[in-house]
């Protein structure tokens, strides 16, 4: 770690600096607001939950808007979470890149999957 | 240096499951790696919680047949397996979230960062979690 530049800079790291670690908060933020606007619709709803209000809770223009930024949020909140994982625990470097690869590519395939569900509605 | 100073143990080469199991875990320890393992099972499972999300979402027979295998259950598992395994699903989310709201408060209060915050907190998350699952659990099983 004394010589992190040239050569020998480490290609699958972190990017040292606040950005990721303020992403995560930020990220963090928007999934707070979003969690607290389902639970309380959730846990204050009478009796078994049918398609009406569940579709209901989502058909709201607001809480599109929110959904939307959620799921950009979480796909951008667990890249940095788990290429720390990856960063922990798995030195071998071409490694680490190729489960970097398929931690992006896992995460855009989900997010795409989740707006084709937002913008069916 | 005195020879008392010298022989103090040395742990190298920690072993996970020979001298990891031996540490006894405060409070905000447990938090932290439940944190992480929560984060890695929702990680994991996130194209099934988009798959529900589409099927609950997408139409009304789609959402019929979705709640469908949490009432009577698919092929040979019974619905109440699908249930519980949303369970721990829940209760991973309800985990990391509020575990991570404790982070979000120890980075704005300096004044919180001390032991004794940092014990109370964590065992705060950890009451306030599993009591927001419980409720939620209730839901899910038709409690209320």
């Amino acid at each position: 770690m004394s010589v992190n530049y040239g050569s020998k800079r480490t290609v699958v790291g972190a990017h040292y600096g606040l950005r990721d670690w303020l992403v995560q908060r930020g990220t963090a933020v928007i999934m707070t607001l979003f969690t607290i606007a389902l639970l309380a619709q959730v846990i204050f709803s009478r009796g078994a939950i049918g398609y009406d209000l569940w579709a209901g809770i989502f058909a709201a223009q607001w809480m599109k808007g929110l959904t939307f930024a959620t799921v950009i949020a979480l796909a951008w909140h667990v890249w940095v979470g788990m290429r720390n994982v990856w960063m922990d625990y798995v030195p071998a470097v071409l490694l680490r890149l190729v489960l970097q690869v398929l931690t992006l590519a896992w995460l855009f395939a989900c997010t795409a999957w989740a707006f084709q569900v937002l913008w069916r509605m | 240096m005195t020879e008392l100073a010298k022989k103090r143990p040395e742990f190298r080469n920690i072993n996970l499951l020979k001298d990891v199991p031996t540490y006894r875990m405060p409070a905000a320890a447990v938090v932290s790696i439940l944190h992480r393992i929560s984060g890695i099972i929702m990680f994991v499972l996130l194209p099934f919680i988009v798959w529900m999300l589409d099927r609950s979402l997408t139409s009304e027979i789609s959402f019929d047949a979705f709640t469908a295998v949490f009432r009577a259950g698919a092929g040979f598992v019974p619905g109440w397996f699908f249930k519980l395994m949303v369970l721990a699903l829940i209760w991973a989310y309800l985990h990391h979230f509020i575990a991570g709201l404790r982070h979000l408060w120890m980075d704005l209060s300096h004044s919180s960062v001390n032991k004794e915050f940092g014990r109370k907190s964590a065992v705060t998350v950890l009451v306030i979690s599993v009591a927001l699952a419980l409720v939620l659990g209730a839901k899910l099983f038709g409690l209320y």
